[in-house]
């Protein structure tokens, strides 16, 4: 059964299959940054269990110079470096696809497929020739067999070389042994391999001026550019590294160079919950505040996300959400905690939720959400998740606009307090439902309140009185609808021709979506697509969903979390809005999405015109 | 938590302190607990300890938990922002606050339900940091607001009103904050005002974490025979290890006590904790000796009161993050956004 291989340039997945902790990850991480240097985009992906060391590890790294980022599903090169796992790997590989091994110990014939490529290399032989310590014989095994990929997928190596030297700058022995293991990968497999390969690289220019990061950093500079001075944080997969890298970047830009203070403060708290109570006492008294956790810890933290709500505190939450429920599947990735974000704690509560497609708005939305909290004294989550978060994305670069002033809200001063102006903490003076705040210690006789989470009155005096209470909740009602009108608008992608049929998406299935409109399109699918940013919804959102007799919710939950929310708030006919899900913990795909939205499009679930409410004609 | 506020007329001769406030400035709104409550006259010590300090009350954030205690923010220091939390977090909330502004006094008021049962693990760990602040739990062994349950630092074997024994070994908050690090120990009682006082001047003057565990009784629910936790018990076991005078910087030191009787610990701001000690040779700068001291006694039934521990040159939080003079909450885009220039050289880095 012999089948011809897999022919392609610049667009193909290989998979590297590792064992955790043997020093894989910066050489798969070399191999992708070479790839972009020659002008190519990639998308790797970390597929990693919840654990240290010894356990299988993956790195699939989507090669594509059309730019679609989303993973693509299918393997057509294997890096099999783990045993454990070889018998799962190799059966992952397409027809034609092509299979890279350590051939040190002979495999019988039984391990392998007839309808791949084999491609054997004595890797750990070669290094125990070159190597005498055991560490540098695992970590340059891992270099080696980046060397002989160079050759075989035509990947250049004076960029590898260039990027070991910006690597290592200053530290020419690692510098020196780095290049040397490459060209021993190199020197193998241009005399013993047949190479090219039927897939690989070719210089392009489709990388423009984009970065390269991942999205935990991206939030943790967007909180440094945003003014937050205040991170309170417990270690929880996968958002640890936001504050690790806010803790990196604080370093950088944040000291006084005169004092060598720091204009920072950050805090391991004992859990969640501590974490999320400095966050609202910083913010109560007016410092720029955030915690980055995900679903487990967002649990913990529900009691003080009500009281931020309805004492009004401004307060940021980085939700990097993984697979839930309960511990779920830490490593793993999905859009599951829309509701139990969107309606943390007890009681009528609602809860502003900004929805970043990548790195780039991860850095956007975490400065937008500093600025909403406190303009709208609420708590405001940052809805990313594991995929954006833990892994590197090809993005546009990072952008400040000289001058930008953070919006620090309605805080009364001094001043305003000392000529007299009336201070009703919660009252509404100008209709949007927001009121007006005071800092602790502003003024000597005027100003001072007392902030509780039980009822008060308009001036903060506790009452249980009806009348006091409505007004209360009524205009938290207000500000809400006043939200929607601040966070980040939805993004809208027209067909190329009028259709009635409708895709709603958001967050990491952004690239994926991207993917399958155009692959769609190309089918002659006609598609509207709208990217929702934020919750609450703004206007168009409705508007849009009027317009479409049929409307696709794409979202990487169960529960279809998000249709769920369009439904409640904006009283949506169900029927209308079909669900379109995926939740195996894996990045979702543009293959699983157009064959879903094909499966409906052929045979629509409701043929009849859906009956609109009133408010949402046209 | 009520809504009668106390008239604001001042007697026109009522005496000022050096900031220019009268005791009444001190004061909140009337108390709605009960008649006769021992946190009702902590308040009252409160008032009279900022009053006797010079401080402007708006320079304070009182900050509190929930139950009877900690409703009592309301009762003291109207002119102050007060932040009623949720059930046992009053400490990171705290905390959060503290790291904002260091330069305003931060005020935690809790009870033994809202400190040793929900909150004890907020309570070990803001002790551990070392966040300046004056932490006084007005610890009454009960729940008052829901009805006289037992709460996690009753005796045991001590017996509620309803008659039930309490069969649980109790958290002794003293012990586990010598333990845990913090840097200003006391217990003291609310019905003697003039140790509690300057326990009080004293712990708002430290220069780190300071705890005072202030026994508290209720009248309603734990003042009864059979109670650990009563005025008639307590003053029966109360055992005062030391008398202390708080000294300002600025106030002359008068040497009133005879010699070997006197301990003088100046604090990291210059203040001064004058100790008359009752005990000889208690050394309340050791830690070890308070903690091996304050069980002993409580072996033979006795409540420790005053000043049991103190590290004079404490520092705080603060220290250890070396945060910026200029309170964190007071710094400006200049100071936090590094700006366009520093951003595109950022982006470069990540080609």
């Amino acid at each position: 059964m012999s089948v011809r291989p897999i022919e392609a340039v610049n667009d193909f997945v290989i998979k590297f299959a590792n064992v955790n902790g043997s020093g894989s990850a910066s050489a798969n991480e070399l191999f992708a940054k070479a790839i972009l240097r020659m002008g190519v985009p990639v998308s790797p992906r970390n597929i990693f269990p919840s654990n240290i060391q010894g356990l299988p590890t993956w790195y699939e790294v989507r090669v594509s110079e059309a730019g679609w980022l989303g993973r693509r599903g299918g393997i057509d090169m294997m890096v099999a470096m783990n045993p454990q796992t070889w018998d799962a790997d190799v059966a992952e590989l397409e027809p034609g696809g092509y299979l890279f091994y350590d051939s040190t110990r002979p495999l019988p014939p039984s391990k392998f497929r007839p309808d791949i490529q084999v491609i054997g290399m004595p890797l750990t032989e070669i290094c125990n020739a070159v190597y005498s310590d055991p560490r540098q014989r695992q970590l340059f095994k891992n270099i080696v067999y980046v060397g002989a990929l160079s050759v075989l997928l035509e990947i250049e190596p004076e960029v590898i070389e260039k990027l070991f030297g910006e690597q290592y700058r200053g530290k020419e022995k690692l510098l020196a042994s780095n290049v040397q293991a490459l060209h021993l990968g190199r020197d193998f497999a241009r005399e013993h391999l047949n190479a090219p390969l039927g897939i690989r690289v070719r210089r392009a220019d489709k990388v423009g001026d984009g970065i390269f990061v991942d999205g935990n950093s991206a939030a943790a500079l967007g909180c440094v550019y945003g003014g937050a001075t205040v991170a309170a944080w417990y270690p929880i997969t996968p958002s640890s590294s936001v504050a690790e890298a806010f803790q990196k970047y604080c370093a950088r830009y944040r000291v006084d160079p005169d004092t060598g203070q720091n204009r920072y403060a950050i805090v391991q708290a004992e859990d969640e919950i501590a974490s999320i109570g400095m966050v609202v006492g910083a913010g109560w008294n007016g410092a720029r505040a955030f915690t980055a956790t995900s679903g487990p810890g967002v649990s913990l933290m529900t009691e003080f996300i009500g009281l931020a709500y309805f004492a009004e505190i401004p307060v940021t939450i980085i939700d990097v959400q993984r697979g839930g429920p309960s511990t779920g599947m830490p490593t793993r990735t999905q859009q599951a905690d829309l509701l139990a974000c969107a309606y943390a704690s007890h009681g009528d509560t609602k809860h502003v939720l900004l929805l970043p497609e990548d790195p780039h708005e991860c850095f956007q939305h975490a400065a937008a959400a500093l600025d909403l909290a406190d303009r709208l004294q609420t708590p405001v989550f940052v809805m990313t998740d594991l995929d954006i978060g833990m892994n590197q994305r090809l993005c546009r670069p990072f952008s400040w606009e000289p001058g930008r002033q953070f919006d620090r809200g309605k805080v009364m001063t001094a001043e305003e307090l000392e000529a007299g102006k009336d201070f009703g903490r919660y009252k509404d003076v100008d209709g949007d439902g927001i009121p007006w705040r005071t800092l602790p210690g502003t003024h000597p006789t005027r100003g001072s309140y007392f902030t509780r989470g039980t009822t008060r009155d308009p001036y903060a005096r506790y009452s249980e009185r009806g009348p006091d209470y409505l007004y209360n909740v009524d205009r938290l009602l207000r500000k809400f609808a006043t939200a929607a009108t601040l966070v980040p608008q939805p993004i809208v992608r027209m067909a190329a021709e009028p259709t009635r049929v409708g895709v709603l998406y958001f967050g990491s299935t952004s690239p994926a979506m991207a993917e399958a409109l155009d692959v769609l399109q190309a089918e002659g699918v006609q598609l509207d697509a709208m990217r929702l940013r934020a919750f609450p919804f703004p206007d168009s959102v409705a508007r849009f969903i009027a317009a479409h007799d049929q409307v696709f919710v794409v979202e990487q939950n169960r529960d279809a979390q998000m249709r769920t929310l369009l439904v409640n708030e904006l009283e949506i006919d169900p029927a209308r809005l079909v669900k379109v899900l995926h939740y195996d913990g894996t990045p979702i795909t543009a293959r699983f999405i157009t064959s879903a939205i094909l499966r409906h499009v052929q045979v629509p679930a409701t043929p009849a015109p859906a009956r609109l409410a009133p408010e949402l004609q046209p | 938590m009520t809504y009668i506020a106390k008239p604001p007329l001042h007697h026109p001769t009522l005496e000022k302190n050096k900031v220019g406030y009268t005791r009444r400035d001190y004061e909140g709104k009337i108390s709605t607990l009960c008649a006769g409550c021992g946190h009702d006259s902590i308040s009252a010590a409160i008032i009279q300890a900022c009053w006797e300090l010079d401080i402007e009350p708006h320079r304070v954030a009182k900050l509190s938990g929930i139950g009877c205690s900690s409703k009592t923010p309301d009762y003291f220091l109207g002119a102050s922002h007060g932040f009623n939390t949720v059930h046992g977090r009053m400490p990171s909330v705290l905390t959060g606050a503290n790291l904002a502004h260091r330069e305003l006094l931060y005020l935690g008021v809790s009870g033994d339900g809202d400190s040793a049962s929900i909150g004890l693990g907020q309570f070990a760990h803001a002790m551990r940091r070392g966040v300046k602040m004056a932490y006084i739990v007005e610890n009454n062994g009960v729940y008052g607001l829901t009805k006289g349950q037992f709460s996690a630092t009753a005796d045991q074997g001590s017996k509620s009103k309803k008659g039930v024994v309490n069969s649980d070994s109790p958290v002794d908050l003293v012990g586990l904050a010598l333990q845990l690090g913090a840097t200003f120990v006391a217990r003291g009682f609310s019905g003697h005002k003039e140790q509690l006082v300057p326990l009080i001047k004293g712990a708002i003057q430290h220069g780190g974490a300071a705890f005072i565990d202030v026994i508290s009784p209720c009248v309603a629910f734990n003042n009864h025979p059979g109670s650990t936790k009563s005025y008639d018990y307590v003053r029966e076991h109360n055992e005062a290890v030391s008398r202390i005078d708080f000294i300002s910087g600025r106030e002359e030191i008068t040497a009133d006590y005879g010699p070997g009787e006197v301990v003088d610990v100046r604090q990291h701001d210059g203040t001064l904790l004058r100790l008359r000690s009752l005990h000889a040779g208690y050394d309340p700068t050791d830690r070890a000796q308070a903690m091996a001291y304050m069980q002993d006694h409580q072996a033979r039934g006795e409540v420790l009161t005053g000043l049991l521990f103190v590290d004079p040159l404490a520092t705080d939080l603060h220290t250890a993050l070396n945060t910026s003079d200029r309170p964190l909450n007071a710094l400006d885009e200049a100071a936090l956004c590094p700006g366009p220039a520093a951003l595109d050289k950022l982006n470069a880095s990540l080609r």
